[in-house]
């Protein structure tokens, strides 16, 4: 009976410590569970890091050699890698900002207003969210060939504000629908006009969210690859030119630029979460 | 004057994005589905020609290849569900005020280029590798065994990249469950596994379903895994697609294996949709 009531999936508590010596539960089997899938998403991430420090004997960077630092101060030393890294955040910032923009426009129409076509729009942001990203990226090939377009930087950006649009209105449309509209009249009631009210009440109200859409804009843009690889031509990006390094074997430059990337990440990722919990403190 | 400024501004919010993606997603897929239909090669241009042939030659060429896709499409997804339960499950239930470490933790990879992931993957995998040098060396594992190239390998991949894909909706759907709904299950003599198939699990649906979509498409046209854990034996319609438009640049093939393998795709979905009883897709995918 009592083990029963242990297991009760609603009592968020623990149970009282009265057994120190606990008999093995599927709590507690879960518990381990979930730390092993852990363990096994983050594995990679681990030998990423450890082989940005491996100094390899020959060009294969596969099996351990020895602990070296030099990499960090040659990491800008192939020519090629560091141009493909500046062309990814080149084209990562303005797809950031114009899908923003453009999705930050139909996310607020959308939560805000009752529309003709609304419908539609909403069919068409969850076509392009769960389209495969082969047939996006193969389709748009298909156009920009038929056209006679050069494919390159301008047709990648393209392709990633296309995909990035949806997931910044997505973002922006959730916020805008828990907006608390009494805030707003607030602003009325004291005489603001409808344009004063927007810029300086409900703008600074969605800019957390339009801030997350535009990082996830970014994320997506900068790690792309399938869409990428359709849309680029010659233009080689990050994740490009590791694709086409694999065969040649990987230098360890590119385990220190995946780690930089991943701790710059998850440092703005942990600096973000602390602010916005400060806020939202405040607000209380 | 405000009445109509009101009725305008929506469209006008609404025009920019709207008309990037009709030009740049709707479109395409248009002159998509116009070029499988169409002859002809890149230097002397395509003529549209009603082609369908085009369609039976790449379905009977590419058949295995679409199949062998599907395959580890549902394959991948039904583990990925397996796997993906229980730790959404102890993490709503069990996360108290950790619940978002542990979710950030399940989504440390995603701040890892996607394809160096998978090549970290093959690093660890391959044949004198951290796990099967040692393992050979001391005699547990005869020399002859490989885990890249092989189908499994190919599925790992896949599985280890989206796994975050379906925690996440799966964790929503559990997170959102009112605990007296369960307890009052309880109060009402059901043991804790009736609370769970009875009460749990039907209210986790609509999120398991979220991570089917979530997973399913992208997992089954995927080209990275199998490029790169997978061998010839392995190849994926994604593959085929690939090398068809980029390095055979035969269009209408490709565009008419992209066409049918999206259609099978959102039948798939559809389909699934409907067994599930989950009427409207849209309300479940906008949540």
């Amino acid at each position: 009976m009592t083990a029963q009531t242990l297991q009760r999936p609603s009592t968020a508590e623990p149970a009282p410590a009265a057994k120190p010596r606990r008999k093995v539960t599927g709590r507690g089997v879960m518990h381990a569970y979930t730390w092993v899938i852990i363990a096994w998403l983050a594995l990679p991430i681990f030998v990423m890091i450890a082989f940005g420090f491996n100094n390899p004997k020959g060009r294969y960077n596969q099996t351990w050699d020895g602990f070296t630092f030099k990499w960090y101060g040659q990491l800008f030393a192939l020519s090629e890698l560091t141009s493909a890294l500046f062309i990814s955040l080149v084209i990562a910032v303005i797809s950031m900002f114009v899908s923003g923009a453009l999705g930050t426009g139909i996310g607020y129409a959308l939560g805000r207003y009752h529309f003709r076509g609304s419908g539609s729009l909403n069919l068409i942001m969850f076509a392009t969210m769960s389209s495969p990203e082969l047939v996006m990226g193969a389709s748009l090939l298909t156009l920009f060939v038929s056209l006679g377009v050069g494919l390159g930087v301008v047709t990648i950006t393209i392709a990633h504000v296309m995909f990035s649009i949806s997931f910044v209105a997505a973002v922006v449309r959730a916020r805008v629908m828990t907006l608390d509209r009494s805030i707003e009249e607030a602003a009325a009631d004291l005489g603001a006009n409808a344009w004063t009210t927007f810029w300086k009440i409900t703008f600074p109200i969605l800019l957390p969210a339009i801030f997350s859409g535009m990082l996830l804009a970014f994320a997506l843009s900068i790690d792309d690859f399938v869409v990428t690889n359709f849309t680029a031509g010659t233009t080689v990006t990050f994740p490009l030119w590791i694709w086409g390094a694999t065969r040649v074997g990987l230098p360890p430059q590119v385990n220190v630029m995946g780690t930089l990337i991943f701790a710059a990440g998850v440092l703005i990722a942990v600096v973000s979460n602390i602010r916005s919990r400060r806020g939202s403190r405040k607000q209380d | 004057m405000n009445r109509v400024k009101r009725q305008i501004a929506p469209y006008l919010l609404v025009l920019p994005g709207g008309l990037w993606l009709l030009l740049f997603f709707a479109i395409p897929m248009v002159t998509m589905l116009s070029l499988s239909l169409q002859q002809g090669d890149v230097v002397n241009g395509y003529v549209f020609t009603g082609h369908w042939q085009t369609y039976v030659d790449a379905l009977s060429n590419y058949e295995s290849q679409l199949v062998r896709s599907l395959i580890y499409g549902v394959v991948s997804t039904v583990i990925l569900i397996v796997l993906a339960f229980p730790v959404a499950y102890w993490i709503a239930f069990y996360g108290g005020k950790r619940k978002s470490t542990y979710l950030f933790l399940l989504l440390l990879p995603f701040f890892v280029s996607f394809v160096l992931r998978t090549i970290s993957w093959r690093q660890i995998l391959t044949d004198d590798g951290p796990v099967l040098h040692p393992l050979k060396a001391l005699g547990l594992l005869p020399e002859n065994v490989h885990i890249l190239g092989t189908a499994p390998a190919v599925i790992a991949g896949l599985v280890y990249n989206f796994l975050p894909f379906m925690v996440l909706p799966v964790y929503v759907a559990l997170e959102r469950i009112d605990p007296r709904v369960v307890e009052a299950a309880r109060d009402l003599y059901a043991d804790p596994a009736t609370a769970f198939r009875r009460v749990i699990l039907p209210l986790s649906l609509p999120g398991v379903f979220a991570g089917v979509l979530m997973t399913f498409v992208p997992v089954s046209s995927d080209y990275v895994n199998s490029a790169v854990l997978g061998s010839s034996s392995t190849t994926m319609i994604g593959q085929v697609i690939q090398a068809q438009y980029l390095a055979n640049s035969d269009y209408p093939t490709a565009s008419a294996l992209s066409f049918v393998l999206m259609a099978v795709l959102l039948i798939g979905v559809f389909a699934y949709a409907r067994a599930l009883g989950t009427e409207d897709v849209m309300k479940v995918a906008a949540r």
